[in-house]
């Protein structure tokens, strides 16, 4: 597969590396968002960044994807086993934020990883700090749109140094929870509760925060 | 026309509109997934962005049009509306949408039918413009050339 960019043989060496290692796999991704343009947007960045695209039109039509009701895996209904979850905050009827809780909320796909894309950080008309109540409610990551190959290059490295290895991943999470303050269930001394979020005076200091990693890591 | 006289016709284009301000660097970064295994890519996003924002301006314009203006319903159609341009680059039609959801939350009408008049203005010109580009690069591509790369 050709790809036109500077970094070529090292995107490659890298592929080559992890296959070596045993690890070798493509990502399945379920991306979830109502616009059609945002949708073949982040299909064509994820396939350029060599994963499976499973892209949907909403919440409703994810979770029917997902088997939602009582299948025990995390198989999407074609058998292919999703390992990450893409979805917009912003859609009508199931939002991302109620998705991702319904996500967290199954015992057969809570494991997998769910980012939250916007266009927005902060949607004061609609839901003050939501980014802080996604990340949690168990959110991976949050990504502001429009989204760049960066982005989701930086998702995939991400999700497949997990993937091979549960243990690795929870303590890469502990590590991540105590500089970003989410709430993990291993880990409760980090724990940052809604209550905290909304009557605290910090709470615009801790949504500030998060604004600020998130322009770091973007 | 010779090939040479026509890529740099091209490039002189794509620079103006980003000198512009019609297309910012979203519209470079959906150039840079465009490859020989998906050469139409920005043509076919750019279209559905041209068919998804008739529709939003339809729909606007309706919405304005009623008697009692549903300010939640127009909101969300520009929210729609910023969204997509921003995805595809078109920016001066993106930031024609945040005055536009101000006047919704003031919910001013007259406001409201004066953005609406404005983006669609914007609307036209930059699809003007990305018609003229697209048109330019086929026209390349007819006289066996390559499409320069516009950083």
């Amino acid at each position: 597969m050709r790809c036109r960019f500077g970094d070529t043989e090292t995107h490659f060496g890298v592929l080559v590396l992890i296959q070596v290692m045993g690890m070798a796999q493509e990502l399945h991704v379920l991306a979830v968002d109502d616009s059609l343009v945002d949708r073949k947007v982040i299909e064509r960045l994820l396939k350029i960044s060599c994963c499976k695209v499973t892209a949907v039109e909403s919440g409703r039509r994810a979770l029917q994807y997902l088997g939602l009701d009582g299948e025990k895996s995390s198989m999407g209904i074609d058998g292919l086993k999703v390992n990450l979850i893409l979805t917009d905050y912003s859609m009508p009827g199931m939002t991302g934020y109620e998705l991702l809780k319904k996500i967290k909320e199954s015992s057969a796909l809570s494991k997998i990883p769910v980012v939250i894309m916007s266009s927005e950080k902060i949607l004061p008309r609609i839901d003050r700090c939501f980014l802080p109540r996604c990340l949690e409610e168990g959110a991976e990551e949050f990504l502001l749109k429009p989204v760049k190959l960066s982005d989701v290059k930086r998702l995939r490295d991400f999700i497949l140094r997990g993937e091979g290895d549960d243990d690795k991943l929870t303590d890469k999470k502990i590590k991540e929870a105590c500089s970003r303050k989410r709430k993990f269930q291993d880990d409760s001394t980090t724990q940052v509760t809604a209550h905290d979020i909304e009557s605290s005076p910090e709470s615009s200091a801790s949504s500030e925060s998060q604004q600020q990693k998130q322009s770091k890591i973007g | 026309m010779e090939v040479v006289q026509l890529q740099r016709s091209f490039v002189e284009y794509m620079d103006s509109l980003f000198r512009e301000g019609f297309l910012d660097a979203q519209f470079s970064q959906l150039q840079q997934l465009q490859d020989d295994s998906n050469p139409d890519f920005v043509v076919e996003v750019v279209s559905l962005f041209f068919e998804d924002s008739e529709r939003l301006l339809n729909d606007l314009t309706m919405a304005l049009d009623q008697p009692n203006v549903d300010f939640k319903q127009v909101d969300a159609h520009v929210h729609q509306l910023k969204g997509s341009s921003s995805s595809v680059g078109a920016q001066r039609v993106k930031n024609c949408c945040i005055p536009f959801r101000n006047c919704c939350e003031e919910q001013n009408t007259e406001a409201c039918l004066r953005c609406l008049q404005q983006i669609k203005q914007e609307y036209l010109l930059v699809k003007n413009k990305l018609q003229t580009l697209f048109d330019l690069e086929q026209q390349i591509v007819a006289a066996g050339g390559a499409i320069p790369m516009v950083q």
